[in-house]
């Protein structure tokens, strides 16, 4: 069925004159070519194509996309399409179509042999180890050079990123660590209960808080918050050329942008773990004498009591190795960062789980080592 | 001629820091029109405002007499769907193909098949001199190309208008001509007006039809009219001493 656009006219022996009419603009679509194939495969004699326009013919590259296809067509069946007629500026742009073979080929994702990708997995491991220690002994090159007074770092850039990874990042701590207080309390009190020794929810509470639970809350959150930051920060940095132009200016990028950092994760972690040793201990409390009716004097003796210098000893030392961790895996992805947006993305993603991975495979060293001290 | 775009006592500041102050002009359909001006006069800040990025602190911004501040969101996607813009860099998205960048519009507001989007997106292309081009991704490409491939994309939609945000920035003297041929030919071949913001005097006096001369003291425009016109007979030291890189410093100067 002819289209309201597209009508036929065999007037003129051998011409198809096709009459246009209406919008053939991009807005408004274009009838399918098949219906003026068929015309053709039906009136074999036909050698020339034509055009008719009607007042209300509009047009745009649209319609230069149809013509395309036509004329595609017409070479194939050695037709002659005749353009006279049509307005002036639809030859200039026909010019500009594409080659035939020409098509857009949607991006896909090549999936890689398993072999293959099992060696080039390894080679990256192997390139990466390499690369994570040559910047390892950067930064205690840089650190040697801060203690020797010759490293060359802006101060107001360091109490900054001291301020944005301590004291703004102390409404987030709170509101984690007072809420992991709270879910300790309520599981502690359900097994507790059983045994009438529900007082013993504030040994569980301020033995876990301070001796684990307050650091590794604390470096997830801060691997996701602050760790992402730095490798973004730095990415972007690399993606700008910032970085190539403290090269060239005779400045170590990692003296100048990594150590701050570093050093500023490794002073604040330690002092926001302890912040949320006693926010998870203060949720524990108002958990256990608010709704579990505890007594909170007793509650208070049981955790001083429960809770050893030693125990605050070894959650200052996880604090102290997820600052490092977190620092380094952020700055280190950054400073790799491809010089693109999606490299920004892929290094802000693997400073995060490369910092998490880490955090709980410290974890289980420490509480390891700390088992075998008997502490 | 008909005004397509019309820029009305338009004040535009960032916080309290006055950028533009009581800017009035009006770009004719067809025609090639160039805001020029120095490094910090407004220039960008002015075709954010225009191109509905940034809301001017006082006065409007009328496309063929619909004032598109006042307008409601549908309007002013409504009015936005009418031009295309090449910005600085070229603004390509990275993760895709030149040939999906340009066929994304397409697929979101044209009613046409998935070959004939294709057609259309490889015809604009080849328009910018890119064929062959289409499965190439934007970091492949040198400075100059993206410009084209940002081009291809700003004139997927057929717009009737196209603003070029510094198109020679940046580009050595052959890829600038070539651009600036470019933005001759759209105007002839599709018919579009055209808004070029730039300071480089070689385009400017290749392509301008008209032109207004923004000044960073007076913080609105100083001079109206066709470049060519202007270089002739300005007697302002401010226009002679812009259009001729302070070769010559004008009256009085």
């Amino acid at each position: 069925m002819p289209s309201e656009k597209l009508a036929f006219d065999y007037s003129k022996p051998k011409t198809l004159r096709l009459k246009l009419s209406g919008n053939w603009q991009l807005s408004a679509g274009l009838p399918a070519l098949n219906e003026l194939l068929s015309q053709l495969d039906s009136h074999a004699d036909v050698r020339e194509i034509g055009f008719i326009l009607s007042q209300d013919f509009k047009w745009d590259s649209a319609f230069i996309a149809f013509l395309f296809r036509l004329s595609q067509a017409a070479k194939q069946k050695n037709i002659l399409l005749v353009t006279q007629g049509l307005p002036p500026q639809v030859d200039k742009l026909l010019k500009f179509t594409p080659p035939e073979a020409e098509k857009i080929v949607p991006h896909k994702i090549i999936k890689e042999p398993f072999l293959d990708s099992v060696g080039t997995r390894v080679i990256g491991a192997r390139d990466s180890t390499l690369s994570l220690l040559n910047f390892l002994g950067d930064i205690v090159l840089a650190f040697s050079r801060l203690v020797r007074h010759k490293a060359f770092f802006r101060k107001d850039d360091f109490f900054a990123i001291v301020q944005r990874c301590g004291a703004d990042a102390l409404g987030l701590v709170s509101l984690i660590s007072v809420l992991v207080g709270v879910i300790l309390a309520f599981i502690g009190a359900i097994q507790l209960k059983l045994f009438g020794a529900q007082i013993y929810i504030a040994d569980i509470v301020g033995i876990a808080m301070v001796r684990v639970m307050g650091a590794v809350m604390t470096a997830v959150l801060m691997s996701g918050r602050t760790g992402a930051s730095f490798a973004a920060e730095l990415g972007i940095m690399q993606a700008n050329e910032e970085i190539d132009a403290l090269k060239t200016l005779g400045v170590s990028p990692v003296e100048f942008l990594v150590m701050p950092r570093v050093l500023a994760l490794v002073m604040m972690l330690p002092l926001l773990t302890l912040y949320a040793d006693l926010m998870g201990i203060l949720g524990g409390f108002v958990i256990s004498t608010g709704i579990l009716g505890l007594n909170p004097v007793e509650y208070f003796n049981h955790t001083m009591s429960a809770v050893k210098l030693s125990n605050l000893w070894i959650g200052l030392i996880h604090g102290f190795v997820f600052g490092i961790i977190i620092a380094v895996a952020g700055c280190f992805r950054g400073m790799q960062c491809a010089r693109s947006s999606e490299g920004v993305g892929e290094a802000t993603t693997s400073a995060v789980v490369t910092a998490i991975t880490a955090i709980v495979i410290a974890t289980a060293i420490i509480t390891f080592v700390c088992q075998v001290l008997g502490v | 001629m008909q005004a397509v775009v019309e820029v009305k006592n338009l004040d535009l500041a960032y916080d309290d820091f006055p950028v533009i102050r009581g800017l009035n002009f009006s770009v004719k359909k067809g025609e090639i029109f160039i805001v020029m001006g120095g490094s910090g006069c407004g220039k960008s800040t002015l075709l954010k405002a225009v191109i509905g990025l940034n809301p001017p602190q006082k006065g409007k911004v009328l496309y063929e007499g619909a004032s598109f501040w006042d307008e409601d969101e549908a309007g002013q996607q409504k009015i936005m769907r009418r031009f295309g813009v090449l910005y600085q860099g070229g603004a390509l998205w990275s993760s895709l193909t030149l040939g999906e960048n340009v066929a994304l519009p397409l697929q979101l507001y044209s009613s046409l098949s998935g070959p004939q989007i294709q057609d259309v997106a490889l015809l604009k292309l080849g328009l910018v001199g890119l064929s062959g081009y289409a499965d190439f991704y934007p970091a492949e490409l040198s400075g100059g190309m993206k410009k084209r491939a940002g081009l291809a994309r700003a004139i997927a939609l057929d717009p009737d208008i196209i603003f070029f945000d510094e198109p020679s920035a940046g580009l050595d003297p052959l890829s600038a001509k070539m651009l600036d041929d470019l933005i001759i030919e759209l105007r002839d071949n599709l018919g579009a007006t055209i808004v070029v913001v730039t300071h480089e005097l070689a385009s400017i006096f290749r392509v301008g039809d008209n032109a207004i001369l923004l000044d960073a003291e007076a913080k609105t425009a100083v001079a109206q009219g066709p470049p060519k016109d202007l270089l002739a007979n300005s007697r302002d030291p401010r226009v002679i001493r812009f259009l001729t890189r302070g070769e010559k410093q004008g009256a009085g100067q």
